[in-house]
């Protein structure tokens, strides 16, 4: 479920940052006033075992297959929103800096995707519901599960409309959500599962670190009335974009970037396009060169709010293609020579 | 298993490299940080059917390899190794965008060109997350990350995270060798085990992380993980980073091959 950098736009991504960054700097303040420094190590060698943790195979009963772990549900179990929500935010920093699963400008979005709806919305709302009525072990399962299947649901949907408002792929709307939405219902129920094993085994032999955690001491209680009021503004802001993907024509990605992240990326094409006939007045003295004639095709497109499709056609495919390979072939020189220099400096010094 | 000594292995490979002492290296780990953003912000940026405009970015990587001496090799093949999201999210665009457009004389469906934008991206971006972490090392990102006001809390705790992550692998990797030596032919852990395999790793997590604060304190922590800090910028610093910031905003701007290429069919002409 990590999002890529390559399939966000900027926009999209500075945009999730900003939002990620808030949850963090509210979870941050609110570990400051209510918690004691004594539960930093914790979190930070907590983080180290998720990541370790994610690496052991759960044989999946009849399948034959295994699956492993997020982690985010048992964070959030253990630490509390506030706490988890901040290791579930290094673990996936550590994953996007060492082993690139996720992008750097992808990680606010892979961020509140994995972390947000889980510690803030699905745990809050199911898991503590169901818990504030006492525990046992059916009671554990069944929350464990629905609690981490309806949070993967919230992420999963989240990577859809983040990568759909940042226009990379073809895919429709409808195609994505289907390939998305089945295939993390079965990862939320294994991780549900696993997850409800490891809280039961916990919670018989060492209750009091799920008491601890489950009654708010020393680690933050997030208010119900907050979330209920924050859940109903992303309700608002999900209706009025579903209502305008039910709208008249739903066919997919073009129309909705049109309707939807369609300003801003009409903002850009409009200074690359200045950008383009800028260039097409510098280079108009060139021979054979045929900007000029696709000049009114490519209007026409920006006109649609796509796009801009650099206009194609025999000269400047030419160009293209000989400049990208000089400029290729120029990127390996500029390492060759760079590293022979340094060579030759090295043999001397020494 | 095999898996864990992988990561172990990557995550080792890495922190080597990092304690190299080149010209990159020795940049103050902020500079290298936002030139690193910077960079990926404008991978991100060119539009999806634009891909001569992105490759004079491919120069960014290759300076910094030769320049931090990495090995290429072992970076390539993680490179390589990773996103298969990505593969299998862009392969369908030739399968939704058909239109057909010619270049030389051979016709091609911009769903390809978006398919190799989107690679031609993912390659890029992890390509430089990569070298940033190789040339630059946690603790001193860290400090990097500090330097900018991310609040002591979250650092210190991401820095624990790294640090901790081999024991605990190395832990679970024990831990996992010993259940299939008693439990073989056996591809994962069975559910009987489920709870008492990881519940056991996380007892010994959290008793783990009490002694590793009783330790932190008689050494006398006081909330701050210190990494030895670093001082100001110097001159090289602001010089390295300003030349990329040209460099990448003549990229952004200017679509250098499509003007080599014209410059070049041209003259023949």
């Amino acid at each position: 479920m990590h999002m890529a950098d390559a399939l966000i736009s900027p926009v999209v991504g500075g945009a999730m940052w900003v939002a990620t960054a808030g949850v963090a700097a509210y979870s941050i303040k609110k570990i400051q006033t209510e918690m004691d420094e004594k539960k930093v190590p914790l979190m930070g060698v907590m983080g180290a075992f998720i990541f370790a943790s994610q690496m052991i195979n759960f044989t999946i009963p009849g399948t034959g297959s295994s699956g492993h772990i997020g982690g985010g549900l048992i964070l959030a179990i253990l630490l509390g929103p506030y706490a988890g929500f901040l290791t579930m935010a290094s673990v996936l920093t550590i994953q996007a800096l060492f082993f690139a699963d996720g992008g750097l400008l992808a990680l606010g979005s892979n961020i509140f995707n994995m972390g947000f709806f889980t510690c803030f919305v699905a745990y809050p709302l199911i898991y503590k519901a169901f818990m504030g009525k006492g525990y046992s072990k059916r009671r554990i399962v069944f929350a464990s599960v629905l609690t981490a299947m309806i949070g993967l649901q919230m992420g999963a949907f989240g990577v859809v409309l983040q990568t759909l408002f940042s226009g990379k792929t073809e895919l429709p709307f409808g195609t994505f959500v289907l390939l998305m939405q089945p295939i993390h219902l079965a990862i939320g129920a294994v991780e549900g599962l696993v997850t409800a094993a490891v809280v039961t085994y916990i919670w018989n032999s060492r209750p009091e670190i799920i008491e601890r955690a489950a009654s708010g001491e020393a680690i933050g209680n997030v208010s119900i009335k907050k979330v209920v009021a924050g859940m109903v503004v992303i309700a608002m802001v999900t209706g009025a974009g579903l209502s305008w993907f039910a709208s008249s024509n739903p066919d997919g990605l073009e129309w909705a970037m049109i309707k939807t992240a369609g300003t801003a990326e009409l903002e850009a094409t409009g200074t690359l396009h200045q950008q383009l006939s800028d260039l097409q007045t510098k280079t108009s003295f060139l021979p054979d060169y045929s900007f000029k004639a696709s000049e009114s095709e490519m209007e026409q497109v920006v006109g649609e709010g796509e796009e801009v499709w650099p206009a194609v056609s025999g000269g400047t495919s030419t160009a293209g293609l000989v400049g990208g390979g000089m400029t290729l072939a120029l990127a390996v020189l500029m390492g060759l020579g760079v590293s022979m220099l340094k060579k030759r400096k090295n043999r001397f010094s020494a | 298993m095999s898996n864990i000594m992988d990561s172990l292995y990557n995550m080792r490979l890495l922190d080597d490299l990092a304690r190299q002492d080149t010209v990159i290296h020795k940049l103050h780990p902020l500079v290298k940080l936002l030139a690193t953003v910077s960079y990926l912000t404008v991978v991100v940026s060119f539009g999806r059917y634009d891909i001569g405009g992105i490759l004079p970015l491919v120069i960014y990587p290759v300076m910094v390899f030769t320049l931090a001496e990495l090995p290429v090799k072992p970076i390539v093949l993680r490179i390589l190794l990773v996103s298969p999201f990505i593969i299998g999210i862009g392969i369908l665009n030739p399968f939704f965008d058909k239109q057909i457009f010619v270049l030389g004389d051979r016709e091609i469906s911009r769903g390809w060109v978006t398919f190799l934008s989107i690679l031609l991206k993912s390659g890029l971006t992890v390509t430089a997350a990569l070298l940033l972490i190789a040339t630059t090392g946690m603790d001193r990102l860290g400090s990097a990350l500090r330097m900018l006001k991310i609040p002591r809390i979250f650092v210190l705790q991401l820095l624990l995270t790294y640090r901790y992550i081999s024991v605990l692998m190395e832990e679970v990797a024990r831990t996992l060798r010993a259940y299939s030596l008693r439990a073989p032919k056996q591809k994962g852990v069975h559910r009987s085990a489920w709870g008492s395999l990881a519940g056991q790793l996380l007892l010994r997590t959290f008793d783990r992380a009490q002694r590793i604060y009783e330790a932190m304190c008689l050494r006398g922590f006081a909330g701050e993980y210190n990494t030895g800090g670093f001082g100001k910028l110097r001159i090289g610093d602001w010089v390295y980073l300003a030349v990329w910031f040209l460099f990448f905003i003549t990229v952004r701007f200017y679509n250098i091959p499509m003007l080599i290429g014209s410059l070049i069919t041209g003259v023949i002409r």
